[in-house]
């Protein structure tokens, strides 16, 4: 019986009632502890990286705050890639041409310009000026381009110049950058010349590849330039007076922005969060501290529930099926293509299985909010009117059966981001390709960089794909399946596309031009290049008081450029 | 003592470099490079870029010319925040992790070690049950839910007091850091009070409790000299992996929080394929985690007397 005193101990009152007091001691004395040590680390960290915290809309300050989905990773116009430098640089800086409130181009840093055949002209304003209170020159454009068609520089935007003469052969080492088709005249004419007619240039020079940089400034900066708010010289609405990586940002007003009138009203917009968690925004903005956050299906019943404004808008992409049209792939087979084309339908896909209700069914590669001649190009070329049939896509199945000589299908290979609404959409086609035509496909779910180098090296029969728009005119898609774009990552190849491609390009009557793309989408369906499954859109919210803000479908995805508060609207 | 220390600290240099070399290896096997990017580059583009970050060179060369700056403590730059030095990275986001970190591991700690010696000494009666169903729950749920629900928690605390009293997320004041802390913390508290727990009730069946007890000890002394005081050492075992687990770990908190931390890095890092974040922040966690493990090792030899630390 040598344990007995344990039971003893543990049965005996008097004990845990003097422990458990001695325990609300240490209790105390531990709670007393944390207190006085949170209090010192609240001391050292003061400056660790620190977010301001206020109000969404902050009235007798006139600022607003804001909450950015990724850390910029530099602002170097040049050779930005990416969503939110595009965001944070166009309210800091301004190109030749930009965007007004509705998305219609307007002038810049340009006043005036011409497009000919062979070239265009851009008479500079005299009111533009740099942040440090130099005007901004012909030279600065000059410049700039000329860095970012430089191998050194490996722009990875650099293409987007290739209208201008010999930038591609510069930017492919065999021209040296003097060369360049470009020149400033005098410090407030830009003279361009191109390689090839370029009606769409206007378009071109209001993308952010083509802002300007100033020489001297740059060369001061010593390779640091955009990578911190004093390494980067402003022209734009906004100036970033702040930049706490990885946490916070300031944009204050420009004061001495040229156009002051009519944009940039607000005196400051903070942003003060960085965060890819939706729900984390979603609560951010119920709490009042940012000013518009967008919203994905499954808020949307807490959105009315707080009876809050949605709003909705296109954010300009498109997604779609893109087969492998590499010669050792079966997906090479038209029959197959369109046995699996006739077997889907993209309204299904949106409607019953996504079910976002911002989103739109895809019909075409362009996608419904692209102008044609005056009005949409959807209402000027109607998309083919697909029709699901199942029976038929059964026949061509049989038919490429045969023709590829085989017994039966192998499982074919569906290559997939790793989104929740990638995921999605390729386990639907899967079942319903399996329901309807008795094929096998295997999901092959890949991040984004290892999806887009499997695309690259053909490893797929399908591929979960998309494409966003860099500028407001339909070649910015139009010209996505042309043998020669390295875009094209199933490799499709046909003589017709390109041709009608090169017309899409340099065509200078706007009619004939149209047509062209017409003919492309007409091709893209008939020879079944790919399935369109959505064009992609948001729901979102915004503080009330907050009028004029815009999210765009070409340019940075939420703009405040015009956004000013109303307090009485509440 | 000394020699152990060294033969110690050179074995973990041994391990923090097959860690590098490993992850090195398995990096540059993973299809794809840091310059894969949405638009598709020209041939040119990508010679020129791969020049400029010697990705042309092969693979071995790379490992050592990565060996010779590692050396120098020099990790370069990152590859997606292009201006940005990985040493600086590391510099400015690591402190906020720590300070989240430390106190997490304070506040799971503290609440380890009270609610472990509390249901320890109220076995099988309503506290013991009470915490012991919260510390289940501690563990089993995922910290992302935990966070989101406190998140949630907060807007509604909030707006029913009518003004922000506690930010829903974001990094700067004490308040920002005190519902991450305790997110972050939660489940190594639970862990520690069932450690602790058992740990306490094992102590007190041994003999030199009762022992005590029958010299007449008063209860106050026996319970924090002898019980406490025996029961905490497993404790201090597992606080400085916990530490470094939790100080590493906090990708998600820091996520649903806001918080400018060296764990999105961590983790963005290895989806956007940057090489030298990657190799920067691995090494670092990893000697981080190798170096808390030797100082709890040489801590353990001044709390406990019958550690002796021998070569």
């Amino acid at each position: 019986m040598s344990d007995t005193g344990s039971v003893v101990i543990e049965t005996d009152q008097g004990f845990i009632h003097s422990a458990g007091i001695q325990l609300a001691k240490f209790a105390g004395i531990a709670i007393a502890g944390l207190a006085a040590f949170i209090y010192l680390l609240w001391i050292i960290a003061g400056d660790a990286g620190s977010t301001t915290s206020g109000n969404a809309i902050d009235v007798e300050n006139n600022s607003i705050t804001i909450a950015l989905r990724e850390e910029p990773p530099q602002l170097d116009a040049n050779r930005a890639t990416d969503a939110s430098s595009l965001v944070v640089l166009a309210h800091v800086m301004e190109g030749l041409l930009g965007y007004d409130i509705d998305s219609q181009l307007v002038p810049g840093v340009a006043e005036r310009y011409e497009i000919r055949a062979d070239g265009a002209t851009f008479w500079l304003r005299e009111d533009a000026f740099w942040s440090d209170g130099v005007p901004v020159t012909a030279k600065d454009f000059v410049f700039s381009w000329k860095r970012v068609v430089n191998p050194e520089t490996a722009s990875q935007y650099a293409f987007i110049l290739y209208p201008i003469k010999n930038a591609e052969a510069i930017n492919s080492g065999e021209l040296p950058v003097e060369t360049l088709g470009v020149r400033a005249v005098s410090d407030r004419v830009l003279e361009v010349e191109f390689e090839r007619p370029t009606p769409y240039f206007d378009k071109l020079v209001a993308y952010l590849t083509y802002f300007p940089v100033r020489e001297d400034f740059f060369n001061s900066t010593e390779g640091r330039y955009g990578a911190d708010a004093d390494m980067l010289l402003y022209n734009g609405a906004y100036l970033l007076t702040e930049w706490v990586h990885g946490s916070t940002m300031r944009w204050v007003k420009n004061p001495s922005y040229w156009n002051r009138e009519n944009k940039g009203f607000l005196d400051e917009i903070r942003t003060a969060y960085i965060t890819q968690d939706i729900n984390a925004k979603l609560n951010l903005f119920k709490d009042g501290q940012i000013v518009d956050t967008h919203l994905l299906s499954p808020m949307l019943p807490t959105a009315m529930e707080q009876r809050w404004p949605i709003d909705r808008s296109m954010d300009g992409s498109v997604f779609y099926l893109e087969f492998n049209h590499r010669n050792d792939r079966i997906t090479r087979n038209k029959n197959l293509r369109r046995a699996l084309q006739l077997a889907q339908d993209s309204n299904e896909l949106v409607y019953k299985v996504l079910k976002e209700p911002s989103y739109l069914p895809g019909v075409s590669l362009f996608p419904a909010w692209l102008t044609g001649v005056s009005e949409s190009f959807q209402k000027e070329y109607p998309p083919v009117r697909h029709q699901m049939n199942v029976e038929k896509a059964r026949e061509h199945l049989e038919l490429a059966r045969q023709e590829l000589g085989l017994d039966e299908f192998p499982p074919l290979m569906m290559l997939a981001g790793d989104t929740p609404i990638s995921l999605l959409a390729a386990e639907y086609y899967q079942q319903l390709f399996r329901k309807n035509l008795g094929l096998e496909f295997r999901i092959d779910v890949q991040i984004f960089k290892q999806r887009l180098e499997k695309m690259r090296q053909g490893e797929f029969d399908i591929v979960l794909s998309g494409w966003g728009p860099d500028y407001n005119d339909v070649l910015t898609y139009g010209d996505l399946f042309s043998s020669w774009n390295l875009q094209n990552r199933g490799r499709y190849n046909s003589s017709e596309m390109d041709s009608w491609i090169r017309i899409a390009q340099s065509e200078l009557d706007p009619q004939k031009r149209m047509d062209a793309f017409g003919e492309i989408q007409r091709l893209l369906y008939e020879d079944v290049v790919i399935l369109p499954m959505y064009e992609r859109g948001f729901s979102f919210v915004v503080d009330s008081r907050l009028q004029d803000f815009r999210r765009r479908s070409v340019g940075p995805e939420v703009d405040y450029n015009y956004a000013y508060i109303d307090s009485s609207s509440d | 003592m000394l020699s152990y220390i060294l033969k110690r600290l050179v074995q973990g240099i041994l391990t923090v470099w097959f860690i590098a070399t490993a992850t090195f290896f398995a990096m540059h096997n993973v299809p794809g490079d840091p310059l894969t990017n949405d638009r598709a580059m020209t041939d040119t583009t990508r010679a020129n870029l791969e020049a400029k970050y010697g990705l042309d060179q092969p693979t071995t060369t790379q490992y050592l010319i990565f060996l010779r700056n590692l050396s120098q403590g020099d990790f370069g730059i990152s590859f997606v925040q292009e201006n940005r030095e990985v040493n600086d990275i590391i510099r400015e986001h690591f402190p906020v992790s720590a300070i989240l970190g430390v106190l997490a591991v304070i506040f799971a700690a503290t609440g380890g070690v009270l609610f472990g010696a509390l249901t320890a000494l109220y076995r099988n009666r309503l506290p013991d049950y009470l915490i012991m169903f919260l510390v289940i729950m501690g563990i089993s749920v995922p910290s992302f839910v935990v966070a989101a629900l406190s998140q949630l928690s907060l807007v509604a605390f909030n707006n029913l007091i009518g003004f922000t009293v506690i930010p829903v997320a974001g990094w700067g004041t004490i308040l920002h850091m005190l519902v991450p802390a305790m997110v972050l913390g939660l489940s190594t508290m639970a862990y520690l009070t069932r450690l602790m727990r058992s740990s306490m009730l094992e102590v007190t069946s041994s003999d030199y409790v009762r022992t005590a007890k029958s010299k007449g000890v008063p209860a106050t002394r026996i319970f924090t000299r002898h019980q406490l005081r025996n029961a905490i050492l497993p404790v201090i075992t597992v606080l400085g992996p916990a530490i470094a687990a939790i100080t590493t770990g906090g990708f998600v908190v820091e996520l649903v929080f806001a918080i400018p931390g060296l764990g999105r890095y961590f983790v963005e890092a290895v989806q956007q394929l940057d090489y030298t974040v990657i190799m920067g922040t691995t090494v670092f966690y990893g000697a981080f985690l190798v170096f808390m493990v030797i100082i709890v090792d040489v801590l353990y030899g001044f709390i406990d007397p019958r550690v002796r630390l021998e070569t």
